[in-house]
């Protein structure tokens, strides 16, 4: 690969990589993110493959990382010459003939396009870029530009920007959208304390859960004494059901890279880890594609832009441990050990990875990095709210219609992302909560929908940002069982080394237990709230710390569910088996015996063409029954 | 290069791959357990040799950490999502049902040496919650239903 | 000097004194289960907690590990700080109920058990305090035991629970144990220790069995002393 030292060989690297995005061709462009390849992206892309090739078509086809839209995927892109992008959901190698045949006929009248795209806003050159040249087509008209589309309307694209429009393995097209200009200009033309100065500037604070001001933090590093200093990049991404941060990794790897070379110059470290979560094979693929392609292209390594500074990066594999999210475990565990934390009375920016000042950011804030450098701090401190600045990256996931990758901007009302880019509740259903912050956070209730998503909005509403899982439920969704499983989660998770978290969070997981199981007593939630308080206070690292968290804010706002179950031994939503029973309606139960024939247990019983009836005493409340009747004749109370 | 056999010869040649570097030790287990499919003692004694490091300090990484077994895990190994987007959508309904299907806890193995039931937090697929992962294949949407079919797909295969 | 306040009393202390030694210099007693003077500190018991503020923030630190800083405010026996101690205590007793050590610890602090936590029956005395495997590699130097697995499974054990090759039966993590949990077995020519048994060594001079042949050798190995040298106890060098 041809060695980048100077602007110019930026820019001509970035015209490669313009031609490729912008081809004169026509190019398609499947999305390859994990869930896409999970949901069948892999054949249509083989389906293109052989379509393309029997028609012998000049067509370029290409892969890239999540779109966003996990709910419609498989995603693909179809840019042709002159006209605006367009996306199409919900692709098999079926439709491909017929998509195929849509573009050498110029038309959409087999398979329609979700959204358009006329232009791409390139955020770190502060331009636009033209798909579309003059009107749009006539037969394209139909179709919504993507910003019309309530999905998209709200969303505003930083940490994401390149998600899902290039190819992550081709660092010409992240060039082409202005990467790598931000660490150009930082390492030939500002001073450590000119940059360090403006991350301060930008507001920005800590997307891995913690919040802390990311410029406060590089300025402590820096101020540390020691000659080898490290930057390190958190992808540990524990929080079940959270997937902001390997989007990233797999759908943007040089954005990060780009982060941290510009981080390590600020701070003065020579050496960088980039720690990723072993569930995640192709992030770490994207990675070290993008890491050995740096590389080459002399962005990583020695005198980097032709200056004397010098950084390279390594990639450390977790190996199923949510602890070594924590900062002091995730080194412990880069150091070969088990990843249990040490007190922190002593920072991990002066005395880190062996023992030696270390700035650790997470995926998210590092890939934040360049925009706000090629753009200003001030820039970036005029998206969000005043104590919350710029953007952030949710999964939206659970109950709720469009799933997926979301980016929005700080102090968004929580109801804009549940009702529309989330499209609301399926299934006609009520919207009961939702949780953030994952296993440290808490819930917030329907009640509060109002409520503004920044830092301290959702601190004072007892959860907390987190890393960006947001996990919806509605009224099918039992707040008490939601946080018995966070804190099994914990208590599995617990590292095992402080006896209030070791003993304290089993001990509330015995007592959440008996409570779904019908032997909750009472007094339990104030004896539950009593534990957190000791347990929160007592535990030294922040898993035990936060522990208690999803207990205390579904006593909060469900009091009400947990009193159901302790007193009345029932179970509101419907979830904790030992309190439910499945009940067959007479009037809907058409006697098929689909149910009879399925039940483990046997317990089904009926004549033919008659109304059926489950003997209680022998279910299991296996739930297969209701999955198995066409005629919902099966009901959960 | 001549292929290492015997899995002291083969041990070795792993750890000589990361530096015989002592904070790369996860990475040296990791490679080794990809070699057998779980993390045999006599590897790990080489190991602790090669590195100088105690095997009690190995032993302790080796159990620490989810992902690695000490036992041999069977030909598929099936993972339960229990990630929260999972669970809401009912996962431990499909655990369950796993379990009595392959007739094994989680963590254990079938007696044929088939199956491998384990249960994993979020495999970063919650839009088509709940999964289970077969052998490195995503099963999205999966009901109760589904399973015994799936199953006998794989047994078939081999 | 740092100056600074425990429980309203003016304290000056060297930097770098933990809380816990600068307390006790003053005749402040914080009970500690987990720090042991022999080896180095980890803060896993969370018994020594205590209240330090600092300005307007007061959070809870342990005292054996938290170094004096100038001005700083620290508060050992409020109820912020008894209620961690009362349910580390008790959390203690329902993992350990055979422990005396615990049980009399937790009855001279006035804290009883906990009907709601059903008692542990197979962790015997351990309590993870974690000295054993700290003085086995800290001052012995053969890290024969060490942790397994996390959370509650957590234990300590030699490697594969199976016999360690290089414990050399000194017996120092039995003498650390602060609950007793570790079992050792001495007679007069053997002790039995983690399943292990090591043949003592009579002195050459008086006849008395003292010590491991296999720690003797290792002591040799170590300091390069002459085994011959070694074979003599300690009374009649
Ligand atoms: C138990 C626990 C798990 C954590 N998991 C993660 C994680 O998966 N990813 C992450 O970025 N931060 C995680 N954190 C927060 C990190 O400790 C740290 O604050 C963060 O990575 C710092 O980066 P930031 O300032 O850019 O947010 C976790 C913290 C705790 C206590
Ligand atoms: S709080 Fe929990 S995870 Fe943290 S050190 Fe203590 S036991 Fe380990
Ligand atoms: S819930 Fe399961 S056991 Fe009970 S009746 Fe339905 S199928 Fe049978
Ligand atoms: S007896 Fe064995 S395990 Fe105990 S301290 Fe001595 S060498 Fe270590
Ligand atoms: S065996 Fe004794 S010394 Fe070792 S951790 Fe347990 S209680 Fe502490
Ligand atoms: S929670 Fe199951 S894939 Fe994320
Ligand atoms: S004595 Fe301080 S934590 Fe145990």
């Amino acid at each position: 690969m041809k060695k980048i030292s100077t602007l110019d060989d930026l820019k001509k690297t970035g015209d490669k990589g313009l031609k490729s995005l912008f081809p004169s061709s026509v190019k398609i462009v499947v999305g390859m993110a994990t869930s896409g390849i999970a949901s069948g992206a892999g054949e249509v892309y083989e389906a293109l493959i052989a379509e393309i090739k029997k028609r012998k078509l000049p067509y370029v086809l290409t892969k890239t990382g999540s779109m966003g839209m996990d709910f419609i995927e498989p995603l693909v892109d179809v840019i042709e010459k002159n006209k605006p992008r367009l996306s199409y959901g919900k692709m098999t190698a079926d439709k491909v003939p017929q998509l195929i045949d849509q573009i050498v006929k110029g038309t959409i009248d087999k398979i329609k396009p979700i959204y358009r795209v006329d232009e791409e806003d390139i955020i770190a050159k502060r331009e636009k870029k033209q798909y579309l040249k003059g009107a749009v087509p006539e037969y394209l008209r139909e179709i919504p530009a993507m910003y019309d589309i309530p999905f998209y309307e709200k969303q505003v694209k930083i940490a994401t920007r390149n998600c899902g429009i290039i190819d992550p393995e081709n660092i010409e097209e992240y060039i082409a959208r202005g990467g790598y200009l931000a660490a150009q200009k930082a390492l030939t033309s500002l001073s450590p304390a000119a940059i360090v100065d403006d991350v301060i500037k930008s507001g920005l604070k800590g997307r891995g859960g913690g919040g802390f001001p990311t410029g406060v933090k590089w300025q402590s590093c820096v101020a540390a004494k020691g000659d080898i200093k490290y930057v390190i990049c958190n992808g540990d991404e524990g929080d079940p059901g959270a997937y902001m941060d390997r989007s990233v990794m797999e759908g943007d790897p040089h954005s990060v890279i780009e982060g941290m070379i510009i981080g390590a110059y600020a701070i003065g470290a020579q050496e960088g880890y980039i720690y990723v979560r072993n569930e995640y094979p192709l992030a770490v693929a994207n990675l070290t594609k993008a890491i050995s392609d740096a590389r080459s292209c002399g962005l990583l390594g020695k005198n980097i832009f032709g200056t004397n500074f010098n950084f390279d990066i390594k990639i450390g594999k977790g190996a199923g441990a949510f602890v070594c999210g924590e900062s002091t475990a995730l080194m412990a565990s880069l150091e070969g050990k088990a990843g249990e934390p040490r007190a922190k009375y002593v920072h991990t920016v002066e005395h880190g990875l062996w023992d030696r000042p270390t700035n650790l950011n997470n995926v998210e804030t590092w890939a934040n990095v360049p925009v706000i450098l090629a753009r200003s701090g001030k820039w970036f401190s005029e998206i969000g709210v005043p104590h919350s600045t710029g953007t952030k990256v949710f999964s939206l996931v659970g109950k709720i219609n469009n799933i997926g990758l979301v980016e929005v901007p700080m102090g968004i009302p929580l109801k804009d992302i549940i009702y529309d880019i989330g499209g609301g509740i399926p299934g006609g259903k009520k919207f009961k909560a939702v949780q953030t912050g994952g296993p440290s956070g808490g819930c917030i209730p329907a009640k509060m929908i109002d409520l503004s998503v920044d830092f301290d909005a959702l601190w004072e509403a007892g959860s907390m940002m987190g890393s960006g899982g947001m996990i919806v439920m509605d009224e099918k969704t039992c707040m008490v069982d939601l946080a018995r499983y966070f804190i099994e989660f914990l208590a599995a998770e617990s590292c095992g080394k402080c006896t209030p978290c070791r003993e304290g969070v089993r001990r509330m997981n015995d007592i959440l237990h008996d409570i779904c199981d019908g032997r909750g007593k009472v007094g339990d939630v104030e004896m539950l709230e009593s534990m957190a308080k000791g347990i929160a206070d007592g535990s030294l690292c922040a898993l035990g710390g936060s522990a208690p968290n999803p207990v205390l804010s579904t006593i909060k706002y469900f009091r009400e569910e947990y009193d159901a179950h302790i007193n009345h031994k029932h179970c509101p939503a419907g979830v904790c088996r030992a309190l439910i029973r499945y009940e067959i309606a007479a009037k809907k139960c058409t006697g098929c015996g689909v149910c009879a024939k399925k039940c483990p247990s046997e317990c089904i019983s009926g004549e033919k063409k008659k109304a059926h009836k489950i003997n209680q005493k022998k279910c299991i409340k296996c739930g297969i029954c209701m999955e198995s009747c066409k005629f919902n004749a099966i009901t959960v109370e | 290069m001549k292929k290492a056999t015997t899995t002291e010869a083969k041990t070795k040649e792993i750890v000589k791959k990361h530096g015989r570097d002592k904070s790369g030790l996860i990475a040296i287990l990791q490679d080794i357990q990809e070699e057998y499919n779980y993390l045999p003692k006599e590897a790990l004694s080489v190991v602790g040799e090669q590195l100088e490091v105690p095997i009690s300090r190995i032993y302790e990484v080796a159990t620490f950490y989810n992902t690695f077994s000490l036992n041999p895990r069977g030909r598929y190994l099936v993972e339960v999502c229990a990630g929260t987007a999972c669970h809401v959508q009912g996962a431990f309904n499909l655990k369950d049902r796993l379990q009595r299907d392959l007739e094994i806890e989680c963590g254990q193995t079938t007696k044929d040496n088939m199956f491998t039931l384990e249960e994993v937090r979020c495999l970063g697929c919650c839009s088509l919650a709940p999964v289970v992962r077969i052998g490195g294949n995503i099963h999205p949407y999966l009901t109760q239903n589904e399973i015994p079919g799936i199953l006998r797909n794989y047994r078939k295969q081999g | 000097m740092v100056n600074f306040i425990i429980d309203g009393k003016k304290i000056s202390a060297a930097k770098g004194t933990m809380v816990l030694e600068a307390a006790r210099a003053n005749g402040i007693d914080i009970p500690t289960l987990c720090a042991h003077e022999a080896v180095s500190r980890s803060g896993a018991c969370r018994l020594c907690v205590v209240e330090a503020k600092k300005g307007k923030r007061a959070k809870i630190v342990t005292s054996c590990l938290y170094p004096v800083e100038e001005g700083i405010i620290i508060e050992t026996k409020n109820e912020r700080v008894l209620n961690v101690r009362r349910l580390v205590l008790q959390l203690l007793l329902a993992r350990c109920p055979e422990s005396d050590v615990i049980r009399d610890l937790a009855a001279q602090l006035g804290v009883a058990p906990q009907p709601r936590f059903a008692a542990d029956k197979d962790k015997s005395k351990c309590i993870l305090c974690r000295s054993c495997v700290r003085v086995c590699e800290e001052i012995v130097g053969v890290s024969a035991i060490g942790f397994s697995c996390r959370g509650a499974d957590k234990a300590v054990s030699t490697p594969f629970n199976e016999d360690s090759a290089v414990c050399i039966g000194c017996g120092a993590c039995a003498f650390i144990c602060p609950t007793g949990h570790i079992e050792m077995e001495t007679t007069e020519e053997t002790r039995k220790i983690w399943g292990r048994t090591f043949k003592m060594k009579a002195c050459d001079v008086c006849g008395r069995y003292f010590a491991p042949e296999d720690q003797l050798k290792y002591i040799s190995k170590k300091t390069g002393v002459p085994l011959k040298e070694l074979a003599v106890c300690t009374n009649c060098r």
